[in-house]
Formats: C-alpha cells, structure tokens, sequence
C-alpha cells in the first residue's frame, strides 16, 4: 500500500509537469492545425538558458523562470514570424509542410545546443535536488513539489487567461473559426505568432522546472517532443483540458510502469497506453470532457 | 432615430472578382444607402455570397473600388474592415461552437468603438432577443439552428456597425423561422441600422425591402425599388415562378 502511495504521489507530480508540456503543445495544435515537432527541442533550450543562468549568474533556478520563459517566448515568435507564417502564405503548400518545418527547427535546435555546450551530460545541482519530505509516510520530492505547484499556477492562469481575457478567446476563437475571428476584427497571423510564444513560454516553464531533478544534453528534445505528442494524443487534439488529463495519464503511467514493472519499460508504459487510446478511445479524453 | 435615407454610405464600384483564375463578378457596381434596407437577390451561385466577402475583404478585387462613407474598404486586410462600422451575419453562422452564447457575443465587440459598450450592447441584444438570454451559458455548437442565427445576429449588432450584412441568414432554416428571422432583420433596420441582405429566397426579400439588385452570373441585371421587381415580368418568371 505504501508503495502504491509513494508511486501515485511521484506520478501525480511528474504529470503536473507533463501537463504544462501538452498544455503548450495542445494550444499550438488547436490555433495552428499543426504538431510542433520543435516542441521537445524548445524545452531544451529553456532549459540551457536555465543552466547557463544558474551556473555562471548564480541564480536561483526558480527565479530564473523570470528570464527562461520570457527568451522562450521570443524564441517562438521568432520560429512562427520567419518560418512558419511565410508557409502559410503560399496556399498550394499543405499543413505537413508546416510540420516539416518544426522538425527542421528542432534539428537547429538540438545541432546549435551541441555546437555551444557539446554533447555532454549536464545538471542543476541545488540544496534542495535531493531533499525530501514526508507526509503520512509518503516522501515527497521538494523540487518536484515546488514544480507541481509552479505548474498547477500556471495551467490555472492560463486557463483564467483563455476563458475570461480578450486575448485569451481571441486565441481559441481562431482555433475554432479562424475565418469568423477575422471578421470580428481578430488579427489571426498575430494571434498565431502570440500562440507558438505562449506554447514555447509554457514548455520553457517545464523545462526550467524540471532541470534541478534531471540532467540535460542537446539530444533531450526529441524524447520530450514525443511526450508531448502522447499527451496530446491522449488528451485529444487541442484540447486543454484534455491535455492535463493527458499529461498526469502519462506521469501516472510512467511512475506505475517504472514501479511495478521496471525502471527501463517507464517509457514503453507510456507508448502503450498511448497506442490503447488510438485504439479504444481515438479522439482521447476530449471524446469525454467535450472540451 | 431614423436617419435620412437617401445618402450613399456603401459604393461599390465596377468591382472584377476571381476564384483563383475563375472569374465570379463582372463589373458589379451597386450602393447601399444610409437607414435602408438593400437587398441583393440571386439564384445560387450567382455571386451574391463572393460580393459580401468582397466587402469583407476576404476576397480582393482585381478592379474597382469599394468605398464606405468615403474610405476605400478594399484595401484594408479582413480584422480591419469592422472597425469602419461594418458587420456581418456570415452565411451559415459561423459561430464559435466551443464558446458559450456569451462569449460569442463579446467576440462580437473587440473593435475599439465597441468595447466600452459592451455592458450596454449586451443588454440590448438580449433585450432584443430574450431566447438569447436564456442561452447565454450554453455551447453555440449546441443551439438550433433558429437561435444559432440569433446569435449570430446579435454578435453582429454587438459591433454597434452602421451597416449590418446579412449573408442567406434564412439558409437551412424553416419556412416559420425564416419568416422570423426576416422579421428580426426588419427589427435591427428599425434600430437605426443600414441593412445589406444577401438571399436566394426573392419573394420574402424583395417585400420587405427598400431598393434591390438582381445579380446574375455575376453582373448585377436588373434594379429597382422592390415592389418595381416585384411587378417586372423577369424577376416574376424567373425568380417568383409567376
């Protein structure tokens, strides 16, 4: 029973993160039609930057979302501004070309981290990485607890975001009518280019979140870009509800998978449910949730 | 307040319109004049819907000029043509489904002269429409088609336009709705707004109307008052069945 505690409580933790992923990832999905295949390779920008800022500024990790999701906002504006909009503007070229692009981006990504940092192993080393506590017998990571919380604020501030700003249902009316939008006076290319900054900004919170528990090197997007793919799957295509149900899904399904089957099918859990959802429930939990 | 009829808010002028290399308007020129009720008739596909989205701007002429109360129109890219105080009830609706009725209407009054209205251009429209009221927290995507169109108008008049264009609002509906939905057009006409109503349905328009144009293969053909087409022999064989 304690290890099943112990395991439901490090899987709820890693799915707050996972969700904050899918949540960027859902949100570029709904508005722009597309899978950001740089989606995993954004995250590990972000998390260079966090490095960087932590090694040679000294500075907090934690504080340092302050600077890594602002940059990662720029980064994904810049990513849609001079590569995908101009794509979108040449109206024989079909949605995949879009997606062709990401990956292209996220092969920039991955070769630049390599050429600056090479491809070693790198880590956020702080006072609390390996702290503790315990709660009714069951240990709770401290970073990973400040994490969760970082990103149970921000799901809940973005959703208070889309729901009650301007801006915010100017981004899910474009996702849903883009054409209707324009005629309500909604600049959709804008709203595009703020959504990829936003989609960036949240995975770059992810990232930043997760370095002090995890270590980095350039080849870390790639896995991270196919989480966020099977949460999104799992969620159901830009769906943000979805995409939280969908990010604890696979934190959950890791952490049993690692726990009860072994350390090294963590991942293949995760593959599998996702290849059940394709087959039982396609449209994931937005078949569910309706929204 | 019923303002003067009479002077010209809306000019289209000789406008060329393609699909791609398929030409659709011919040299189409008409105008909508201020407190009136214009209607454009048509069979299908005669180039009614390519001429409200003209005018939108989402559609570019190759000639011609469209100028609202003296400022080109077809120059401005589509998200800037509502702040000149032209709004349209798209054909098909073209609701949010995923948004509640709501929030449907507040999308409808983003541009700057709307907004600090919006308290007050809510009351009105559920004041005009007290079904939309009752709606307000449900999806769109889930309304009949009768209070889609609703909503959908009201979204439009949350704009506080000085034109509203109506694009085959009674498609799909019932006769009894579409008869509603007319009535609710020459209600919004009441409240001081020009109207410019697109339909293929040419008996119920064309009685209802101040002035009318009849588009053919994408030149306008014939126009006149609507009680004159009414009476003309052409618009009788051709479109009443008489």
């Amino acid at each position: 029973m304690e290890v099943f505690l112990q395991t439901l409580v490090a899987g709820v933790l890693k799915g707050g993160l996972y969700a904050l992923i899918g949540l960027g990832m859902t949100l570029i999905m709904g508005v722009m039609g597309i899978i950001n295949l740089a989606h995993g390779q954004m995250m590990m920008v972000a998390m260079y930057v966090t490095y960087v800022c932590f090694n040679y500024l000294g500075l907090d990790p934690y504080l340092i979302l302050f600077i890594s999701v602002p940059a990662l906002f720029l980064l994904g504006v810049l990513v849609q501004r001079y590569t995908l909009n101009p794509l979108l503007k040449v109206e024989s070229l079909l949605p995949e070309n879009q997606v062709l692009m990401t990956v292209g981006v996220g092969m920039v990504l991955t070769e630049v981290a390599r050429f600056i940092f090479t491809s070693n192993y790198v880590s956020v080393k702080t006072t609390y990485s390996d702290a503790t506590f315990f709660l009714g017998g069951v240990s709770f990571s401290v970073a990973l607890t400040i994490a969760f919380c970082f990103a149970c604020a921000l799901t809940g501030g973005m959703f208070w975001f889309l729901l009650k700003t301007d801006l915010g249902r100017s981004i899910r009316a474009v996702a849903q009518d883009a054409e209707a939008a324009s005629l309500m006076g909604v600049n959709a290319e804008r709203i595009r280019t703020l959504t990829m900054g936003l989609g960036a900004g949240l995975v770059a919170a992810a990232g930043n979140l997760l370095l002090p528990i995890y270590y980095l090197f350039p080849d870390i997007g790639g896995p991270f870009t196919r989480k966020a793919f099977v949460i999104t799957i799992l969620g159901g295509l830009g769906s943000t509800v979805g995409a939280i149900l969908g990010g604890v899904t696979l934190g959950l399904a890791e952490a049993f998978g690692a726990t009860y089957i072994g350390m090294e099918f963590e991942d293949m859990v995760g593959l599998v449910i996702f290849i059940a959802v394709l087959l039982f429930l396609p449209g994931g939990f937005k078949r569910l949730t309706k929204i | 307040m019923p303002s003067a009829k009479g002077e010209t808010m809306l000019r289209v002028e000789g406008i060329d319109v393609f699909y791609g290399d398929v030409q659709v308007l011919w040299e189409v020129s008409f105008e909508v004049r201020e407190g009136e009720i214009l209607v454009l008739v048509g069979a299908n596909g005669a180039g009614k819907s390519t001429t409200i989205k003209t005018i939108s701007s989402l559609l570019t002429p190759s000639r011609g000029r469209i100028l609202f109360q003296g400022q080109p129109v077809h120059t401005r890219r589509p998200f800037e043509v509502i702040d000149l105080g032209i709004a349209q009830v798209p054909e098909g609706r073209r609701l949010f489904p995923e948004m509640t009725v709501e929030e449907n209407l507040l999308m409808g009054s983003l541009s700057p002269a709307a907004k600090p209205r919006r308290a007050e251009s809510l009351e009105w429209v559920y004041e005009l429409f007290p079904r939309v009221l009752e709606r307000r927290k449900q999806a769109a995507g889930t309304l009949s088609g009768g209070e889609q169109q609703m909503v959908a108008i009201g979204r439009g008049l949350m704009a506080r336009p000085k034109l509203l264009m109506f694009d085959e609002p009674s498609l799909g509906l019932s006769p009894l709705l579409t008869e509603h939905i007319f009535e609710l057009v020459r209600k919004v006409n009441a409240e001081g707004l020009t109207v410019l109503l697109v339909e293929q349905n040419v008996h119920h328009t064309l009685a209802m109307c101040d002035r009318a144009y009849v588009l053919e293969n994408g030149r306008i053909a014939l126009t006149g008052s609507g009680d004159e087409l009414m009476s003309n022999d052409h618009v009788r064989e051709a479109y009443l069945g008489l």
